[in-house]
């Protein structure tokens, strides 16, 4: 399996418009880590090593009101479920490439990088170039993003409280999740969910997000078989 | 120290969600009912993540007009819902949170 140089162009282009929402976002996340009292170095290198913007986020609340080290391991690994759902998904179209590949694929998943893949060969699976363009959306969001990162860990504490940045966490969720909404079925998981971990908030041990996850999942595929 | 038991735990458990189905060998199939209930992870606990910061207010539910982020977070969600674009979902709700802040 190999790639060209007109698929990689392609995947690159692809993100530019993704970018100018990947780009705030990583800000955003760079300055809520060093915020919450993460060193600026090791939210560095959490931005590579984990390279999860939504769990980075979180782990920094958790760890700025003293959380054991499990529970902001259990919350990421709750927040980076998706994932799974999108190796699963990218499988049908890289299941054959060699390991090293797969591995690099595996690293760069992201939510937009996935959504890019999802829009341009969910319908045509077949088309060629799917290495080159996933390795171009992929690197140019990767590099966006910790590019972003950096600028956020380098400003900091030097944004006035009175911006409300901090809203702009929240906001890029919603502008993650919402455009998924595109049947009854995922609308009703994500009421499901936002409703369930509301009314479970003071459940300990962020076991809300693990109730508002399988109530979702739950309630998404009841909506799925009665529809068929 | 825990900062970096923290550290690696995360990259560890985040790597293996990622990696999970692609490193499965070739011939292997993925439960049908495993990648349908998957389907849903990603609007479920994204909406999981931003519901509780605009309904909630010190750990206690606030639906009011006078609560600004719920009603910033309304205007991005119809924003995000209508345009699809990250960059005028944020910019629209922190310009909503600043003017209802303004207002109430």
């Amino acid at each position: 399996m190999s790639f060209q140089r007109s698929d990689l162009a392609e995947g690159v282009r692809a993100s530019l418009p993704v970018l100018l929402g990947v780009a705030p976002f990583g800000v955003i996340t760079g300055v809520a880590m060093v915020a919450s009292g993460i060193p600026p170095l090791v939210a560095m290198l959490m931005s590579l090593f984990v390279f999860a913007g939504a769990s980075m986020v979180a782990s920094a609340q958790l760890l700025a009101s003293g959380s054991p080290v499990l529970l902001v391991v259990l919350a990421t690994l709750i927040i980076n479920l998706r994932f799974m759902m999108y190796s699963a998904s990218l499988r049908l179209h890289f299941a054959h490439a060699p390991l090293g590949w797969r591995l690099l694929i595996a690293y760069l998943t992201a939510d937009n990088v996935y959504g890019l893949m999802l829009q341009r060969f969910s319908e045509r699976p077949d088309d060629p170039g799917k290495l080159g363009y996933f390795l171009g959306a992929g690197v140019a969001v990767w590099l966006a993003w910790q590019a972003a990162v950096l600028a956020g860990v380098v400003i900091g504490a030097g944004v006035p409280a009175s911006w409300r940045l901090d809203f702009a966490a929240p906001l890029a969720f919603i502008a993650m999740s919402v455009p998924l909404l595109r049947d009854r079925a995922m609308v009703a998981a994500a009421l499901a969910a936002g409703v369930t971990v509301i009314a479970a908030h003071a459940l300990p041990l962020k076991l809300a997000l693990l109730a508002a996850a399988a109530t979702g999942i739950g309630v998404g595929m009841a909506f799925e078989s009665r529809k068929t | 120290m825990n900062l970096w038991y923290t550290l690696a735990g995360m990259a560890i458990v985040t790597y293996l969600a990622r990696a999970s189905f692609l490193l499965l060998p070739a011939g292997v199939e993925t439960p049908p009912l495993l990648r349908r209930a998957l389907r849903y992870v990603p609007a479920a606990v994204l909406t999981a993540i931003w519901a509780p910061e605009l309904a909630l207010q010190k750990e206690v539910l606030f639906l009011s007009l006078e609560n600004e982020r719920l009603l910033a977070g309304a205007v991005a969600v119809g924003v995000a819902w209508r345009f699809r674009l990250t960059f005028a979902t944020i910019a629209s709700g922190l310009i909503a949170l600043h003017l209802f802040d303004w207002l109430i």
